[in-house]
């Protein structure tokens, strides 16, 4: 085992159980990610992919099993502490500040220093100005920086809410359904702009959108029940029997 | 709805100069108003401070308190508890523990003849009851429909509590007959013109400062909070401090605007800071407009002089129409008077 | 010491029978529609002046028994009434529906004074109800076993109707998950209106019992219906078995710590335990699951 190997691992989930009175949204579930990996999990409806993001970002907490995170074992800390490490989440539903405007939500979000008392204030530093304005520009929203988010159509809030997260400068990203409610083009577009991260970032990738998903051409994960089933390149997942199995009866 | 576009349409242009044509009306009020009038403007400018805070938590925060009259009543009391043993002769005790049989001032009262811990308690012991309150529940992320409950029930028990000590509180009639404050005459000439300049500076000041708060982060945070508590938190940011010391500040200024009140009405007693004294003072932003701090002082001077205009000939009458006039506002007008000029408010 | 410890043990069973009674309809309706109706205490009072109204026809025992379906019958209406006209619109508003609904109780108050004095009515209790019992050298007034009874009965019922009833699974399948419930075909507006309905009815019922206890005046539920909202508070989200035990509890405390202290500072213990207990539990005695998200 060498030093180099240990010091990639970013995140690990290990072996996380969630129990809903009686019902297991995640079964003794194990995934590691290492430092610039881009992973995408799929899964049928209810295999537990939007629990595996509640728990690592501590909106759940599990019954057994630990989160390590940089080497620290985060699950019992605060949402806002765990953050503040470096992990930061997309919701499902668009989740922007709706009477904010578009660039005041990304202001937040940039913010070094989230300590309430530093902020009766209304400057931004230079620092956090450039990572707005970098956030908007990625995006395409740099025109509607000044509207209230809220007016925003859906497509542009999931893309503000993307802009949001990447302004954070957190380290791992948790992207739970990016595309939802997006047409072809416009995830075509959000596949490109998780593309051009490379491996400045680590991205976990939750969808179940098939065409997506290859575009993002990442090793995929396959849940089932709350457990591990499969892991492979998107051809290989495709083609085992297993998870064609398990899919049966789903939307794929 | 009604359609108020129109309306709104027309008064858009003015809505900039508002907050101006009131400061220039609260300047010209002592050289146009009679001596009586004045004072009740310095009583409904005194409320008017108590609005501003609900402007903040409720507004900008949405925090919903039934029990600002406690923060109102703190001020107010510590104010009157000053004036009642500045007053006195060494040695001496207020009448009314006298006729409760009470033979020595109680402890807590001797520092309250000191002027500076009277002004340090009147600001400072609401804003500290009001910051641990609120961070007892919103630390345990309690809040909305409950929190209103519990502050509901606070004003109860606070009203309950000063009407059953009678022999130190003064009970049920509260405490009145004040003769001088800080060392000036209340009857004295000038000195009740000057007591509404000081009312009138410290509602500028209140709004002012509220005005550069809403604008700066932490009013951004705040109403970020309001509208998506766990979106706060999975930004990184705790939203409890910010609820925390919003709610402390709106206790401030209750207990400011209570102080005040107190100084120009002459009395303070249960029935001003209670269950119902509390939720009126709710009405009155609702009435001028949650999100606009203009507005919330208009609200508060309307509804009073309206309720002064009414209740003293049709008592009943009163109820009745503050009644009507909360189940109106909140199912057409929710954004207030102040709804009626466009803009976004929040 | 200890005849005034059992005597207040009673007292207090007594206390969380109508904490329960007025506490039930509020916990209902929070589970299902998130809003607090502030004009339930005025459902008190109605229960109670219809139990006046009724025995000025019908005075003597039989007048107590027809009292209790008259005022049930008459809350549920208001009840109904409220709901349909008010809190039907402002359902996405629980902050506002609690001030619109303030103006309710401001209006009711008002109205019942214009109509029946400021003073009060005051209701005969017959004469199996005025004696009392002595049991271990303790005074256990007739009136307010009955009431004990009446709150058990209600709870029992009420247990029944929701376990048991087609209606009660209903509520039950709204009360878990409203936008399945309501995919599924079920007419969700209704089983709110039901629902509220049948709180606003057992208020009324318990307004029966506080005329019993004493006068009828028109703040008669103000008296009790911020205990109720604490016992909401405390209960967990619309959980009748949490309403009820935290009922049971407050009741408890409220007549204990008046062993010890004046009403006015058990009234603010009461408020400290509450903000206590919320620091050991702030889910509420019973902690109701959800998945449902929120902001």
């Amino acid at each position: 085992m060498s030093g180099s190997a240990t010091s990639d691992l970013l995140l690990s989930v290990d072996g996380v159980t969630i129990d809903y009175s009686g019902f297991k949204a995640l079964d003794g579930f194990s995934l590691t990610l290492n430092r610039g990996e881009r992973r995408v999990v799929i899964g049928p409806n209810g295999a537990g992919k939007s629990t595996l993001c509640d728990t690592i970002i501590g909106r759940v907490r599990p019954s057994e099993g630990r989160v390590i995170f940089k080497g620290e074992d985060i699950h019992r800390l605060p949402e806002q502490q765990i953050v503040a490490r470096g992990i930061c989440r997309k919701f499902q539903a668009p989740g922007v500040l709706p009477t904010l405007s578009v660039r005041d939500n990304l202001a937040l979000a940039a913010r070094k220093d989230r300590r309430w008392w530093k902020s009766f204030g209304t400057g931004i530093p230079a620092e956090e100005k450039q990572a707005v304005d970098e956030a908007l520009d990625m995006v395409a929203l740099t025109h509607r920086a000044g509207v209230e988010a809220g007016t925003l159509a859906h497509g542009e809030k999931q893309w503000l809410e993307i802009a949001m997260v990447l302004a954070t400068g957190a380290e791992l990203l948790l992207l739970d359904e990016p595309t939802a409610g997006m047409g072809p083009a416009e995830t075509s577009r959000t596949a490109e702009l998780i593309l051009s991260l490379g491996d400045s970032r680590t991205v976990l990738v939750i969808d179940h959108d098939m065409s997506f998903v290859e575009q993002l051409a990442a090793p995929v994960t396959v849940m089932h029940q709350g457990r591990f089933l499969k892991q492979g390149s998107i051809a290989e997942v495709r083609a085992d029997p297993e998870v064609a199995a398990v899919y049966l009866g789903h939307t794929a | 709805m009604p359609d108020l576009s129109i309306l709104s349409a027309r008064l858009d242009p003015v809505k900039p100069v508002l907050p101006w044509l009131l400061l220039a009306l609260g300047i010209a009020a002592p050289f146009a108003l009679s001596a009586y009038d004045l004072n009740l403007l310095a009583r409904f400018m005194a409320m008017g401070i108590v609005a501003l805070g609900i402007v903040l938590i409720w507004g900008h925060g949405g925090i919903l308190s039934l029990g600002q009259g406690v923060f109102f009543g703190l001020g107010g009391y510590a104010i009157a508890m000053h004036m009642k043993v500045a007053d006195l002769p060494a040695g001496e005790i207020p009448d009314f523990m006298l006729w409760s049989g009470r033979e020595s001032l109680p402890l807590w009262w001797t520092p309250f003849a000191s002027p500076i811990f009277t002004i340090l308690a009147i600001l400072l012991v609401p804003a500290l009851l009001g910051a641990l309150f609120s961070w007892a529940v919103f630390h345990r992320r309690v809040g909305g429909t409950y929190f209103a409950l519990i502050t509901q029930a606070m004003a109860l028990a606070f009203a309950t509590l000063i009407i059953s000590r009678q022999d130190v509180t003064g009970g049920f009639n509260g405490l009145t007959d004040f003769y001088s404050v800080f060392g000036f005459g209340l009857s004295s000439p000038g000195v009740p013109t000057g007591l509404y300049w000081v009312t009138l500076a410290l509602l500028c000041v209140g709004f002012i400062g509220l005005r550069w708060l809403l604008a700066s982060r932490f009013g951004m945070l705040l109403r970020a909070a309001r509208d998506g508590e766990n979106r706060v938190r999975f930004l990184g940011y705790s939203p409890t401090p910010f609820k925390v010391v919003a709610f402390a500040i709106a206790a401030m200024l209750a207990g400011v605007g209570g102080a005040l009140f107190t100084l120009h009405a002459g009395v303070v007693s249960p029935a001003l800071i209670g269950v119902v004294p509390s939720i009126e003072m709710v009405v009155w932003v609702a009435i001028g407009g949650r999100y606009s701090l203009a507005g919330a002082v208009v609200g508060a001077l309307l509804v009073n002089l309206a309720r002064d205009a009414v209740s003293s000939a049709f008592p009943e009458l009163w109820l009745y129409l503050m009644g009507a006039l909360f189940i109106f506002v909140v199912t057409l007008l929710p954004r207030g008077l102040a709804g009626l000029f466009k803009g976004k408010g929040a | 010491m200890d005849a005034l410890f059992l005597n207040q043990l009673f007292n207090g069973a007594s206390l969380a029978s109508l904490y329960l009674l007025a506490a039930l309809g509020l916990a209902l309706s929070f589970g299902l529609m998130r809003v607090i109706n502030m004009a339930h205490g005025e459902m008190l009072m109605l229960g109670g002046y219809l139990a006046w109204m009724t025995l000025l026809v019908v005075p003597g025992a039989a007048g107590i028994i027809l009292a209790i379906p008259v005022a049930f019958v008459g809350a549920a209406a208001m009840g109904g009434l409220i709901q349909s006209t008010l809190i039907r619109r402002l359902s996405a508003r629980p902050l506002d529906t609690l001030l619109a609904t303030w103006g309710v109780s401001l209006i009711l108050q008002q109205a019942a004074r214009d109509l029946f004095g400021a003073i009060g009515v005051e209701v005969r209790a017959p004469e199996w109800l005025a004696g009392s019992f002595t049991l271990a050298g303790v005074t256990l007034p007739s009136a307010r076993l009955f009431i004990i009874a009446i709150a058990a009965l209600v709870l029992g019922a009420l247990a029944l109707l929701l376990l048991k009833s087609r209606i009660g699974l209903l509520v039950r399948a709204v009360n878990q998950d409203r936008m399945m419930a309501s995919a599924s075909g079920i007419d969700v507006k209704l089983v709110d209106f039901a629902v509220f309905c049948l709180g606003s009815g057992i208020a009324g019922l318990a307004g029966v019992m506080l005329a019993l206890l004493g006068p009828v005046t028109p703040s008669v539920g103000q008296s009790y219906i911020i205990p109720a909202f604490l016992v909401v508070v405390m209960g967990g989200l619309g959980s009748i078995v949490g309403t009820t035990a935290s009922a049971i509890i407050l009741g408890l405390f409220a007549a204990l710590a008046q062993i010890f202290v004046d009403v006015s500072v058990a009234q603010m213990l009461l408020l400290v335990f509450v903000i206590l207990f919320i620091q050991v539990r702030p889910q509420g005695v019973i902690a109701v699951k959800s998945r449902q998200l929120d902001a």
